[in-house]
């Protein structure tokens, strides 16, 4: 008895039991699930890929840790949410940007600051931001230095060569010369086809293989990272979109597999529309918030002036993510079907 | 035939296997038992000893004040030595009486009435209220006042609540398996009570050998039907049983008598029998003594009244450091700050956790609006919401998205990668305004 006495006990609140996720877990493994997307961006663009990633991560991490310094907070490189922001901005860059003349290199380093200063941390860091930052680190680049961001070198699959070929991306030709023409760049549709699943075509380093996307994508659905929800919604619609409305030729004469895997189709509706922060936490609201990322990324690439759409899209359906959610707060157990009686009258 | 359940829900770890093998035996009586003249939700009891007076096991120390009340009676025959505050589990001071046990184990007279079955349900009624019974999963809400529903509501059904959801606490389960046809016994009285036709008894599917005990107990009685839960916490929350067994939702802030319904615990159905068959007034139950921390995990008849420090040693003390004890389970329970706190009627088990397994997380991150906490919620609320709103301290706007219909199970703080306090939250928004 005096022994459990002396005893000092823990008190707090309940539960006294925790599931062992945790937030830098989860970051962690997204990151593991862009390995698939990323391992083939190294084989089709080389070590120029790898460099521009790298340098993205880097600069990320880097000007997170200065930032939240500066200000004062304790550092959260751990739950590596600054690492996954520079992985998917590097994969979301053309591997051209390696290049000292013109010189381009800078261009991932402040895309960088953009995205982990101004669009993550001045909105309250982790869980506060708006917008998808290595998506507006993307937008700012591109908007910045149209050229070099639209530079795409040809996917050479010879891991040191320096100086690749440029060459337009399947939805700049689709875009400028019409599906007969793509059709013919790559030989015949089912070639064609195959170059856009395996990912040797040209593009953004990590958005180019549509299977190796899936994969990762695949994976974190398993493991009930994401849910099936916004990519199912996203690219149901621009299937949809594309099918009904991408033919040349009149309604319904669309090829929807092309749309669905060029571009940033794969990589925006598996790893960037589902990024938990900018989009709905309802699942009947991120059905509706899936549908307008499909819709408008259609819009921009039938009738914009980009031959991609993805990135806007994603960006502009971010603004309505807590407007969706307040409209579909979760149905409270109980609350339809009341059978109360109208005695209060 | 798939196993009846509701949305939502998690699946901790159940860790029964620490005393789910440990038949129930007496703990020793105790030397001294503290009884709080508050062990219920509702009005405190009035002292009716004085100290220096005689009591017999079984005598009336606290009469119940108001409608919402529930009397208490000692638990050991000796004499009363103090009349004061005591903390309860919560740590709230509670008036209590202090007896101390002369070991004569004299009891107040108890009559054995086998034909009770043939006692009117207003007289069953008045025998459950005399032997201070209250709901003994934990919320100890006076049985009494559930059993008298207001005339315009018609209850045509009773569920006896098997499915002891909480990770670690096997007493439910020791009863079903140790007194299964007192258990039915004491349901049929709640039928004869309410005057309704049809019984439930839901258990989760963990427990497969309580089914057939409950089955066979129950078996030639078509009114009475034992129904399988999938196994999934909080299965054992009024609402959500009602709906795994009935598919009935309960409204909004409303109670299960708004949908016909009586829910029941089985440590309370055996109560029931007891105090319809015997009298026996209500002043021991069985508590699971469990957990990492203690060297003998046990299930222990225990006397209201008795130290939570006096049951530790009886199971061997700690084995380890100890980090946490708690009065309950993991999910809902309070972790005590003494062991001095007594075990009261509602105390279904005692939870040692060692100090390496306890989870000190004081820091907490963002919210990263995963949406695990909103999938998981029974009651279908944004605990997200909740927590980042109270955390903010806008209270008011917490109730637009329902604060009140919280009722603290804990599966999304149990969910939470941020680690994130939400219950803590929720309390504190709930204090913080009016419903």
């Amino acid at each position: 008895m005096e022994s459990t006495k002396k005893e000092q006990l823990i008190v707090s609140v309940s539960p006294h039991i925790k599931s062992d996720e945790t937030t830098s877990r989860i970051m962690w493994t997204v990151s593991l699930a862009l390995m698939p997307a990323m391992l083939s961006g190294l084989y089709f663009f080389g070590l120029k890929a790898l460099f521009i990633t790298a340098l993205s991560i880097v600069s990320c991490m880097v000007f997170e840790q200065w930032y939240l310094k500066m200000v004062g907070k304790t550092s959260v490189l751990s739950d590596g949410s600054g690492f996954l922001t520079g992985l998917l901005l590097g994969m979301n860059m053309p591997a051209s940007l390696w290049s000292f003349s013109p010189f381009t290199v800078h261009i991932p380093v402040i895309a960088s600051f953009f995205a982990i200063v101004i669009t993550k941390q001045l909105f309250g860091g982790l869980g506060y931001n708006v917008f998808n930052p290595a998506l507006i680190g993307r937008a700012f680049a591109l908007i910045s230095w149209p050229k070099a961001m639209t530079i795409w070198n040809e996917p050479t699959a010879a891991f040191l060569a320096m100086d690749a070929k440029t060459t337009a991306t399947p939805l700049g030709i689709l875009k400028e010369e019409g599906l007969s023409k793509l059709i013919e760049v790559f030989g015949d549709k089912m070639n064609l086809y195959m170059h856009l699943l395996t990912g040797n075509r040209a593009g953004s380093i990590g958005e180019t293989s549509a299977i190796a996307i899936l994969i990762g994508g695949l994976f974190l659905l398993y493991k009930k990272y994401i849910s099936w929800h916004i990519p199912v919604s996203f690219l149901a619609t621009a299937a949809l979109m594309a099918w009904i409305f991408g033919g040349k030729e009149g309604l319904f004469q669309g090829d929807p597999i092309v749309h669905l895997i060029s571009g940033g189709m794969m990589l925006g509706a598996w790893f960037m529309a589902t990024d938990y922060v900018t989009s709905p936490s309802v699942r009947n609201g991120q059905i509706l918030f899936g549908i307008g990322c499909g819709f408008l990324t259609m819009i921009i690439r039938l009738k914009g002036g980009f031959p991609e759409g993805v990135m806007f899209a994603i960006l502009i359906m971010n603004c309505f993510a807590p407007l969706i959610d307040r409209g579909f707060k979760a149905k409270v157990f109980g609350a339809v079907k009341q059978p109360k009686v109208k005695e209060a009258k | 035939m798939g196993t009846a359940t509701f949305k939502g829900g998690i699946h901790p770890s159940d860790k029964k296997e620490l005393a789910a093998n440990s038949p129930i035996t007496d703990a020793k009586a105790p030397k001294i038992v503290v009884i709080p003249l508050t062990q219920h939700i509702g009005a405190p009891c009035n002292a009716v000893v004085t100290i220096g007076q005689e009591v017999k096991k079984g005598q009336v120390v606290g009469e119940a004040s108001a409608f919402v009340s529930s009397p208490v009676h000692s638990s050991v025959s000796g004499k009363v030595v103090a009349i004061g505050e005591f903390p309860n589990a919560m740590g709230r001071m509670i008036n209590s009486v202090v007896i101390e046990n002369d070991g004569k184990e004299e009891w107040t007279a108890l009559k054995d009435n086998p034909d009770y079955m043939s006692l009117s349900p207003e007289e069953l009624k008045e025998k459950v209220k005399a032997a201070g019974i209250v709901g003994m999963g934990g919320a100890a809400f006076p049985t009494s006042v559930k059993l008298s529903p207001p005339k315009e509501k018609t209850i045509d059904a009773v569920l006896i609540n098997g499915a002891e959801c909480e990770p670690y606490l096997t007493a439910d389960y020791r009863l079903m398996l140790e007194k299964p046809k007192e258990v039915v016994e004491g349901l049929k009285v709640l039928m004869k009570i309410l005057g309704v036709q049809k019984g439930y008894i839901g258990i989760e599917d963990n427990k497969p050998d309580a089914i057939a005990k409950m089955n066979e107990a129950a078996a030639g009685d078509a009114s009475i039907s034992v129904i399988t839960c999938e196994v999934k916490y909080p299965q054992g929350a009024e609402k959500m049983l009602i709906k795994a067994l009935l598919g009935r939702e309960v409204p909004p802030r409303a109670l299960p008598m708004d949908v016909g319904v009586v829910v029941q615990n089985v440590g309370t159905a055996l109560a029931i029998f007891e105090a319809a068959r015997y009298g026996k007034p209500l002043i021991e139950r069985v508590v699971t003594v469990t957990g990492e921390g203690i060297r003998e995990p046990r299930n222990l008849m225990v006397r209201v009244g008795t130290k939570v420090g006096d049951l530790i040693d009886e199971c061997g003390g700690f084995s380890k450091g100890v980090g946490k004890v708690i009065s309950g389970g993991p999910m809902m329970g309070f972790a005590l700050s003494s062991l001095d706190v007594a075990v009261t009627k509602g105390t279904s088990g005692i939870l040692v956790m060692p100090e390496e397994i306890v989870d000190h997380a004081e820091a907490f991150g963002p919210c990263i609006r995963c949406s695990r906490c909103i999938d998981i919620c029974p009651m279908g609320l944004m605990p997200s919401m909740l927590s980042v709103l109270s955390e903010k301290g806008f209270y008011e706007e917490a109730k637009e998205y329902n604060l009140f219909d919280c009722f603290e199970c804990g599966s999304c703080a149990f969910v939470c990668p941020s680690k994130r306090p939400i219950v803590q939250l929720v309390r504190l928004a709930k204090s913080m305004v009016k419903p």
